[in-house]
């Protein structure tokens, strides 16, 4: 086993209902579903945000599009036009999840190494892309 | 059956009130469509739209949207474009008459119908709903509305489709809402033309999921596209989403041909999970949906199917929108450079805390964040290295008294001269008092607000 940084596993997004932010999770590869879900428990969750989420964190299940929905309760500083936060909407809360490290056999940590991450020549790459 | 193979384009122009102004002229210029739906309103946008009825009680909508028009009417109009939107924000009266205008100035007069959908307002009934019992509890707190109802500047309902499509087959071109549900200005013209009736709960399930692409513009089509970003074509001209419904609810999301952005399965997923709460739960006035449900088939060239999607019965309650004064905020900022960027913005963090002190001035929250380093991560950003390049200092303060928080915006130029060195970045003058306005959801029985749903639909 390894362990790789969420970023390279999945991708996320995020917004806000009140002062509750969401963050979906989603795999780049739908077969590394089951690991974010063993992996990504809403205690883990929890814990890797520390006092950033005053309250409680959920979790739901998306098994069709290989996706977990976490909401982090009390995390946007009372939330809307009330927060003092740069990020008072919560628009990238999610991308701070993205830091968290998780176990995944030796060859899935191979596989994704260096995804979700801007190739150092990704400009070029960009013009390269077949129309 | 007639509607076989039929198909249904709804285009999202607007995802929310200070978009791509030019999106919706591409969506109307760029190729086929049915309905241009645009959606204004979140739930900061009430409040900044109170405010501004509050100054002036001509204003409280989104006057964007009355430019738009001046521009697009015709082309509606000529193409049978129909147009649905929420940017009635606090006043859809004021804004359906400023787009009447409108329409006379570009042209249209005589042969355009606008519609206007009101009703969902229940500032004036605010006491006597609270006398005949409803309590209108914060959805996240319990509390009874009665705590701050002396503070209360704007309560509406979220209210469903059924006025959109009564619009609709009364003929309106355009049709205004207050504080519509943002995904009823999709599948309120799709339970028109498909003629969906209340209990076709999977068929507006998947209306509702279409409109979740459709809500907020291009974050469906490639923008604030987390995946692979760098190899986004064209975003400088990207297209917004267009869903292509059938009759049976099953759609296709798309985009014109020829315009910027992706539609993906990645794209269109990402989308699903913003705001999202619990999945299987996701409730609007017309149905209850199950997102655990969606079906993608990502068919390529910018094509995603999107299928199997089940709803259940609506619930007897709306949400309600409320508004309420309290009290005041600022957010005063700095710019620190190498060396020792961070060390320096802290520094001065603590004398103006150590002045404010001094001052006798109390703020129930104080919050400050070097941008530049942890205000978006927090403590997981670690400390910062000495040599950052720089940093920008970030305090804001919050108080029930104006006051204070005025004082406070008097204190964040004088640290230019009278605190830690290399600071620059003050030259946009002090912070800006702001009042807030909090955010107060409850629900409350449809059958109390149903009955004043008002539709009037006039001529040009």
């Amino acid at each position: 086993m390894a362990r790789v940084q969420l970023v390279h596993v999945a991708h996320t997004r995020s917004g806000d209902k009140g002062d509750t932010a969401n963050v979906g999770v989603i795999a780049y590869d739908s077969e590394h579903y089951d690991l974010l879900c063993s992996q990504l428990t809403a205690d883990r969750v929890k814990a890797h945000f520390g006092s950033m989420v005053r309250g409680d964190v959920e979790r739901f299940e998306l098994p069709n599009l290989g996706a977990l929905n976490f909401l982090l309760h009390g995390a946007l500083g009372g939330g809307g036009t009330m927060s003092l936060m740069n990020d008072a909407q919560g628009k990238v809360f999610s991308t701070a999840l993205l830091r968290i490290e998780i176990e995944v056999p030796d060859e899935v940590a191979h596989a994704v190494q260096g995804r979700g991450r801007m190739p150092a020549d990704g400009a070029m790459r960009r013009s390269e892309r077949t129309p | 059956m007639s509607d076989n193979g039929r198909v249904v384009r709804v285009a999202s122009g607007q995802g929310f009130w200070g978009d791509d102004l030019e999106a919706p002229v591409r969506q109307v210029e760029g190729g086929p469509i049915d309905y241009l739906m645009l959606d204004y309103l979140a739930e900061v946008t009430m409040s900044i739209m109170q405010k501004q009825r509050a100054r002036d009680p001509n204003a409280g909508y989104a006057r964007d949207f009355v430019s738009l028009m001046q521009r697009i009417f015709p082309a509606c109009i000529k193409q049978g474009v129909r147009v649905v939107t929420n940017a009635g924000g606090v006043n859809p009266r004021g804004c359906a008459e400023a787009l009447a205008e409108a329409g006379r100035t570009a042209g249209v007069a005589g042969r355009a119908t606008v519609g206007l959908v009101t009703g969902d307002d229940l500032m004036d009934r605010l006491d006597s709903l609270l006398g005949e019992g409803h309590e209108l509890r914060h959805m996240e707190t319990g509390a009874p509305l009665c705590e701050v109802r002396e503070r209360v500047q704007s309560a509406n309902a979220y209210i469903g489709a059924a006025p959109i499509v009564r619009a609709l087959e009364f003929g309106a071109d355009v049709i205004v809402t207050g504080r519509s549900t943002d995904t009823a200005l999709t599948y309120g013209p799709l339970m028109h033309e498909f003629g969906w009736a209340v209990d076709d709960v999977d068929q507006i399930a998947a209306g509702v999921v279409a409109g979740h692409i459709n809500e907020c513009g291009a974050q469906s089509t490639g923008g604030n596209c987390m995946i692979d970003w760098w190899q986004v074509p064209d975003l400088a001209a990207v297209g917004f989403p267009i869903v292509e419904v059938g009759a049976d609810g099953a759609f296709v999301v798309t985009k014109h041909h020829g315009s910027g952005g992706w539609v993906t399965r990645a794209s269109v997923t990402e989308q699903i999970l913003y705001e999202m709460g619990d999945p299987t739960t996701y409730i609007t006035p017309d149905v209850i949906v199950d997102f655990t449900s969606i079906q993608l088939d990502d068919q390529g060239d910018d094509r995603v199917r999107v299928h199997g999607i089940t709803g259940r019965a609506r619930t007897d309650f709306l949400k309600v929108s409320i508004a309420y004064s309290a009290g005041w905020k600022a957010t005063g900022t700095l710019t620190y450079s190498w060396p020792d960027a961070a060390a320096k913005a802290k520094a001065a963090d603590r004398v103006l805390r150590e002045r404010l002190d001094r001052l006798g001035l109390r703020f129930d929250e104080m919050r400050t964040e070097l941008v530049g380093w942890d205000s978006t991560h927090g403590a997981l950003a670690g400390e910062p290295p000495a040599d950052l390049p720089e940093v920008q200092l970030r305090v804001g303060v919050r108080a029930d008294e104006r006051a204070s928080v005025e004082r406070f915006t008097r204190e964040i130029a004088p640290l230019v001269l009278t605190g830690p060195p290399s600071v620059t970045g003050f030259a946009g003058g002090r912070p800006r008092v702001q009042e807030i306005m909090a955010y107060w959801p409850a629900l409350i029985e449809r059958s109390v607000v149903e009955p004043h749903l008002v539709v009037d639909v006039k001529e040009v």
